[in-house]
């Protein structure tokens, strides 16, 4: 796993990629923490394009994350999640807790 | 493939790529398409996790038995371990609806095991610990 962040004007995209299986979703925390706990800042996108795998510790970590930045106002914008990803968030039944984006622009965008 | 091929790793969660990529051979040896692969892996991810949390609680000295079989109409995943016994009855089903506040972490992992799996059966034994057999029909 590749894990790259951006920091923009109104929003830090964190692009994943590659595998997060329940051993490397810790680092995908780390970075979530390193934004929000450290730097302050709490509209965040997730580039999601490149990202081939996912499992349950990934959508806890996202879940986590999601709860302290609506708590500060801000959000997390999901841009680009394969049909395959999007249907994982369906059986886990959490896609209604956040916005899907086809593009990293309109995700960007929409902050 | 072979009817049935084994692979035994300790119990860290670092050894998680190496079963993941065991299992997805298996799958690709087997025919199976990218979906039932996907599952097939993704399964055994959140089992292998449950393993090392609940049945072996974080320690790193206990084993994880990993078994792919084959057969015309089914290929099944085993995972094996001598933990502590794993009762699924135990863990709360997780809240699927609801707002973000109401969410709790716990149970998701599960969950997807049924979802994505065909049947998911759990057994344990005194003697020989805990056995989790997942089978994809074909």
């Amino acid at each position: 796993m590749i894990l790259t962040h951006e920091v923009l004007k109104r929003c830090d995209v964190i692009k994943i990629k590659g595998r997060v299986d329940s051993s490397k979703a810790p680092e995908v925390e780390a970075k979530f923490q390193e934004i929000i706990g450290e730097a302050k800042r709490y509209n965040i996108v997730v580039d999601m394009s490149e990202l081939e795998f996912a499992s349950s510790a990934f959508l806890r970590v996202l879940i986590a994350a999601m709860k302290t930045v609506r708590g500060k106002g801000g959000g997390i914008h999901l841009a680009t999640a394969s049909d395959r990803m999007k249907d994982v968030f369906q059986l886990a039944g959490i896609t209604s807790l956040f916005k899907f984006y086809d593009t990293v622009t309109q995700a960007v965008g929409d902050f | 493939m072979q009817t049935s091929r084994d692979l035994t790793v300790s119990s860290d969660l670092d050894n998680l790529p190496f079963v993941l990529e065991f299992v997805r051979l298996c799958c690709l040896e087997a025919g199976l398409d990218d979906d039932a692969t996907f599952a097939c892996e993704l399964a055994t991810d959140e089992a292998c996790t449950n393993i090392v949390e609940h049945a072996y609680q974080g320690r790193e000295g206990g084993k994880i038995y990993v078994r792919c079989q084959c057969t015309p109409e089914e290929f099944i995943v085993e995972l094996h371990d001598n933990g502590a016994p794993f009762n699924p009855a135990q863990v709360a089903p997780p809240q699927l609806v609801g707002d973000l506040a109401d969410r709790e972490a716990g149970g998701l992992g599960l969950h997807l095991m049924r979802s994505l799996m065909d049947e998911v059966r759990f057994e344990f034994d005194g003697q020989n610990g805990n056995t989790v057999t997942m089978i994809k029909r074909l």
